[in-house]
């Protein structure tokens, strides 16, 4: 499984996030490398498609996939499972995206 | 940035409603004016909207007005210019005016950094608490420190508050150039 970590320091979220991440790869007994990737441009934003910070890339998808994102140097927007907006994806959200590769793996196998 | 004891620089800004707020005339009216440096696009800015809207139904009748000012550049972010400001007051339906500084003077002024970046001035114009709404965004459940609603109790009882600084926490505002 490949993990990408995109950042932009510009937003205050991003070390909450790293540590949500790894949290969540440890409670699901995953052993993958985080590719930590600061985003420092305009043209990086748009070379990586990267929607704001942070934006977390699983085997290269998206694990919050936007419908028609803008790619640029800004905090990201989630969405909570009850709704609320944050600067941060849910715990849910993540194990969610990693349960999916691990089952693609799995499916591959 | 505005410190502490210091004048609110004034301001004419234009609000999404049509009509332009006057700072002078906003203090002249009540007994305390937040101003919050705002935007559309910040996920920490909705995260604290709702609680804003509550503040301001909280202590409207006690004479406090709440402003939102957005001085994002509008140009690298769109969905910070005047017209997506009206759609985001239409659907959030909003209860303060929410200005916008297409100059960024007032924003540079006041020594906004962050959005939401919060400053309370008090009826003589007078900076009373500068900083953060509260200290958790993300779970108003679980907010420790209400620094924001602190620092109005306080100045409504002719106190000084308890904090009268806290750090902004939010994006970046976006400046031009």
């Amino acid at each position: 499984m490949r993990v990408q970590f995109l950042w932009w320091e510009g937003c205050p979220s991003h070390p909450e996030a790293w540590q949500r991440l790894h949290d969540v790869l440890a409670g699901l007994d995953v052993h993958a490398e985080v590719e930590r990737i600061e985003i420092k441009t305009d043209d990086d934003a748009e070379r990586w498609r990267f929607p704001g910070s942070p934006t977390i890339l699983i085997d290269g998808q998206d694990i919050a996939p936007q419908a028609e994102p803008v790619y640029r140097l800004t905090c990201r927007l989630y969405f909570r499972e009850d709704g609320r907006p944050s600067p941060l994806p849910s715990e849910a959200t993540i194990r969610r995206a990693v349960q999916q590769a691990l089952a693609r793996c799995q499916d591959q196998v | 940035m505005l410190e502490i004891g210091q004048k609110g620089p004034g301001f004419a800004l234009p609000g999404v409603d049509g009509q332009t707020y006057d700072l002078e005339h906003l203090l002249t009216a009540h007994r305390a004016v937040v101003v919050i440096f705002s935007c559309n696009h910040c996920p920490y800015v909705r995260a604290w909207e709702g609680r804003m809207m509550q503040l301001q139904d909280d202590y409207r009748a006690q004479g406090v007005a709440l402003v939102a000012i957005n001085a994002n550049d509008a140009v690298r972010y769109p969905d910070d210019n005047f017209d997506a400001m009206k759609a985001r007051a239409r659907e959030m339906n909003f209860n303060f005016p929410y200005l916008r500084d297409d100059s960024q003077d007032t924003a540079r002024q006041y020594g906004a950094t962050h959005t939401p970046h919060g400053f309370l001035l008090d009826s003589s114009g007078t900076l009373r608490y500068r900083g953060a709404i509260d200290d958790n965004y993300d779970d108003p459940d679980a907010v420790q420190h209400h620094y924001l609603r602190d620092a109005l109790d306080s100045v409504l009882a002719g106190e000084t508050p308890t904090h009268q600084t806290s750090g902004a926490v939010g994006c970046t505002i976006k400046w031009v150039g």
